[in-house]
């Protein structure tokens, strides 16, 4: 009977910190969001008093409708998500064969790859950044190159910097080791006796790939996509640095309205909108993909 | 011709020789073994058969065509893997189902071939379950059926009953027999298990150190071994070395020490200067006091250890002379668990053809 109350006791202590930390600083402020959705923007910003002067209760919609009443509004949505999309399917394609390479090195450099992986964490997210400023800048090497091509070519030289190519190549860079980690992880376990057997069995390269490894890397394939997704539908600092005035994305829109247009109420708006689209498409994706992974067990 | 030949087959891995020299002909139809301790060289001379490893001199030929150019997914060779390598995000039907999609088999021909092949190996209606859903003993059957279901010419299987419990391990023994005699497909085992190759196997190739030692058929390795080696390694054996102090032209008497002079039967080829008498634990007969007077062999001791394993009784007993040999008594009479205790001086005695005898 006291061992159970002990149990009990040791489970609060180990599980109460992280719960209470959740609590007040992720799922109050959630809902602190969701309230300010609701109100009036303060006419200097911030929010209304949520008794007005005749003493009623001002609660309302309007913010909610105004994501309606221009169609901008939703066009900065649907390019956020296309963003995201291509940025999640680059990693994908470029992180699945350094995952392949990594988990089937020798294991006293795994650790060494793994490490180069994750090498660019230790410098600031903004220093990596303006570095592409740089590599991408028109008198960079870069864009000396791209553009003498192009001319020997007789087209216009065309800018690398401040266009949707800058947001797309830096949203890539810094996403893929999100891509990498759960794809290696995954990839690391693969029984080499798989492989065997299905190439026993008559399976070329290709049929090895795509029957037996790709099917059993989707679980890898699902929690990368989710790690570099929905980071990448909310980003904002790279379209601003890098983009051009048309590379908008919902995460400036949002800022935006925090930070410049001061209304508190519609920027809650467009961040709800924005949880529940990440959450819906990428619900969606791992819904779509276990059947897509059970197709393929059948085939 | 064999269906199967392995000609002067050597495979090096640095300095280390895993399969020296081999040369092997296995016929149509026969279930053949490659015994050997691990380390033998017996997993590489299958991978090589399979394609998963080349040989370094030497050629393996299948049905008269040289398999050097091949690799393992244009072999009509399958392999049965220890781990039995089930796809796991497939079902028994997607598992057996894998060779003959490879095999681009019709799609109308499919479900009777499947069918067929869980028949064979008793998995009938086990089609839909997932590899996690079946016991160790079903898994087996899966990978066996995988194997066969396009009736490939070889099939080689890789310890294939290691990871199964006693029990189990011997119902599947009785299955591999029939189901091998009712395919009819050739088979080639890997095992380092004694019994289980004496009991499955046409014939058995005992290796050692990437060498066959004796290729022959189960009973002939057991009572005929070829080199101490082969008398060693199957079964309990007792080994008599010693020099050769007489010899009649059938009858060979040795000075094996700690025992004294030991009489026995010599093949025709003569003894050499020395030898070894490879001596069955159960061809020794264990009694309180024996008579003299016949040509046997006798040695007098005392019952050091004994092993009482149910059906029979395993006695260690130290000679006079210092040596150990080790006798069988079956516990044929119920309710007597043994004859003789720890310290009981007890007489054995052996006929002068009851052991085997090996020249050096």
């Amino acid at each position: 009977m006291s061992a159970r109350r002990d149990s009990r006791w040791e489970r609060w202590a180990v599980t109460g910190p992280p719960l209470a930390y959740l609590v007040v600083f992720f799922a109050v402020p959630t809902l602190i969001m969701v309230m300010a959705s609701f109100r009036s923007p303060g006419d200097f910003g911030g929010l209304a008093p949520l008794v007005g002067a005749d003493g009623r209760l001002d609660l309302t919609l309007e913010s909610y409708a105004r994501l309606f009443e221009d169609t901008v509004y939703l066009e900065v949505f649907a390019k956020s998500v296309v963003y995201a999309l291509v940025t999640t399917l680059a990693c994908l394609m470029l992180a699945y064969p350094l995952a392949v390479l990594i988990a089937q090195s020798p294991r006293r450099y795994r650790d060494l790859l793994l490490l180069l992986v994750i090498l660019p964490f230790w410098s600031n997210f903004l220093i990596r950044v303006y570095a592409w400023m740089i590599i991408l800048g028109p008198n960079a090497a870069l864009a000396q190159a791209v553009n003498g091509v192009l001319a020997a070519f007789g087209a216009e030289p065309v800018p690398l910097l401040f266009s949707s190519f800058a947001v797309l190549v830096c949203l890539v860079y810094v996403h893929l080791p999100f891509m990498v980690l759960p794809l290696y992880a995954n990839l690391e376990k693969h029984d080499r006796a798989l492989l065997d057997a299905a190439q026993d069995l008559g399976a070329n390269a290709w049929q090895r790939f795509w029957r037996i490894t790709f099917p059993l890397s989707l679980p890898g394939v699902y929690a990368g996509a989710a790690l570099v997704f929905i980071p990448a539908l909310g980003i904002f600092a790279i379209p601003d640095i890098l983009g051009g005035p048309n590379d908008s994305l919902i995460g400036n829109l949002i800022k935006q309205q925090f930070l410049e247009t001061r209304d508190w109420p519609f920027g809650s708006v467009l961040s709800i909108v924005l949880t529940v689209a990440a959450l819906s498409l990428a619900g969606l994706a791992a819904w779509v993909g276990r059947r897509g992974g059970a197709e393929i067990a059948r085939a | 011709m064999a269906l199967l030949e392995i000609q002067g087959v050597t495979r090096r891995f640095g300095d280390f020789t895993a399969v020296d020299d081999v040369s092997l002909a296995i016929e149509a139809g026969e279930f053949f073994t490659l015994l050997g301790p691990s380390g033998c060289g017996k997993t590489t001379l299958l991978r090589m058969i399979a394609g998963f490893d080349l040989p370094d001199a030497g050629r393996i030929v299948l049905d008269g065509q040289d398999l050097a150019d091949r690799p393992p997914e244009r072999r009509p060779v399958r392999t049965v893997f220890q781990s039995y390598a089930l796809f796991p995000h497939m079902s028994v039907e997607g598992n057996v189902a894998f060779p003959l999609q490879m095999a681009r088999v019709g799609a109308a021909d499919m479900p009777a071939k499947i069918a067929a092949a869980l028949e064979d190996v008793r998995l009938t209606g086990f089609g839909k379950r997932m590899p996690h859903e079946l016991s160790g003993g079903q898994r087996q059957r899966v990978a066996i059926a995988r194997a066969l279901v396009t009736h490939p010419a070889v099939l080689l299987l890789d310890e294939p009953l290691a990871a199964l419990d006693a029990k189990l391990r011997e119902e599947m023994q009785i299955e591999l027999i029939n189901l091998q005699r009712e395919v009819g497909i050739t088979f080639v085992y890997v095992t380092h298990d004694q019994t289980e190759a004496l009991a499955l196997s046409h014939r058995i190739a005992v290796m050692n150190r990437g060498r066959v030692e004796q290729l022959d058929e189960p009973s002939r390795i057991y009572g005929r071994p070829a080199t101490r080696f082969v008398a060693d390694f199957i079964g309990q054996c007792n080994l008599l070395s010693g020099p050769v102090v007489a010899h009649d032209g059938t009858v060979a008497t040795l000075e094996v020490p700690g025992i004294g002079p030991v009489r026995t039967t010599t093949p025709p080829g003569g003894a050499g200067g020395r030898g070894t008498v490879a001596l069955r634990p159960e061809k020794i007969r264990i009694v309180a006091s024996a008579p003299q007077d016949t040509p046997d062999n006798h040695v007098r001791g005392s019952v050091a250890d004994l092993l009482y394993m149910g059906d029979v009784t395993v006695y260690k007993v130290a000679t006079q002379g210092g040596a150990r040999l080790e006798a069988l008594l079956a516990n044929s009479q119920s309710g007597r668990a043994k004859f003789f205790e720890v310290g009981d001086a007890v007489e054995m005695s052996w006929a002068v053809d009851a052991g085997h005898y090996i020249a050096e």
